[in-house]
């Protein structure tokens, strides 16, 4: 699908962060801003409960706030960082996922990931999927700009 | 918490739910100055709901956790504007997508607020 030319925008906009990566850009910014609220609350107050747990809501934090700021940023280098950051994330909310219900003395206290991200409607679940398909769909237009728009 | 802030400000997230679900079906983009007017109101409820929740929370013997409860209530009070930020750079219907996404997120919080200050009650 391509971008409409109703948009109007006269700042220049990283590709990532326009149209359908919009949206990607607030859910991102709501999961970083959550999972790093999140890891520093368990961190700061109660480090020593569950180490693993937090640890993971840690990295999990690290993980948004790198796919919401390489978005933004749109260049060829950001986008395959992103690409990385986010198949990190889809491994671990799936390995997470399904220990949190194989294992779950492994984990006392809860991560953005435990139960496949039940505690955040499944959206953690989902979006590394979005994700990845909106960093990959773009990366293959990259090579032919759409001529004199 | 105290319901006669928290019941006005899902009232306004509902509203302003269904208002960017219709101006996305209609492709009506950018949205309106009306509904920034109600994304205002909804900013001037947050801010209250901030002074109301620190009073509340200072007062409370509840065990309410009380970081995580004052994190959430800024948060709620910041996502409006940073949504709307987003939201004007991009004129199209993923704009007013992104007022959706905002508006959910307070909804949100203020499930969790209530959940955080109800234990113990």
């Amino acid at each position: 699908m391509r971008s409409p030319g109703e948009r109007t925008t006269d700042a220049p906009v990283s590709p990532l962060a326009s149209g359908p990566g919009r949206i990607l850009v607030a859910l991102y910014g709501v999961f970083a801003v959550a999972a790093t609220g999140r890891s520093l609350v368990q961190l700061g107050l109660e480090a020593g409960n569950a180490p693993l747990a937090y640890s993971l809501s840690l990295l999990a934090a690290v993980l948004y706030l790198v796919a919401t700021c390489c978005l933004l940023l749109g260049s060829e280098a950001a986008r395959r960082t992103a690409l990385v950051a986010v198949c990190i994330e889809l491994v671990g909310v799936l390995v997470v996922g399904v220990l949190t219900y194989v294992e779950p003395q492994l984990f006392p206290d809860k991560t953005v990931w435990s139960h496949f991200g039940q505690g955040y409607g499944y959206l953690p679940l989902v979006l590394p999927f979005l994700g990845l398909a909106w960093l990959l769909r773009n990366g293959r237009n990259q090579g032919s700009p759409p001529p004199g728009e | 918490m105290t319901a006669w802030i928290t019941v006005p400000v899902l009232g306004l997230c509902l509203v302003g739910v269904v208002w960017t679900i219709v101006m996305i079906a209609r492709a009506q983009h950018p949205p309106s100055d009306a509904f920034f007017v109600l994304l205002g109101v909804l900013m001037v409820a947050l801010v209250v709901q901030l002074v109301v929740g620190g009073v509340a929370l200072a007062r409370t013997d509840r065990p309410v956790e009380g970081v995580t409860f004052v994190a959430y209530l800024l948060t709620d009070v910041l996502v409006v504007p940073v949504g709307a930020a987003l939201a004007l750079v991009e004129r199209s219907r993923w704009g007013t997508g992104v007022l959706l996404v905002a508006l959910l997120t307070v909804a949100a919080c203020q499930f969790r607020l209530e959940s955080l200050w109800s234990v113990g009650a």
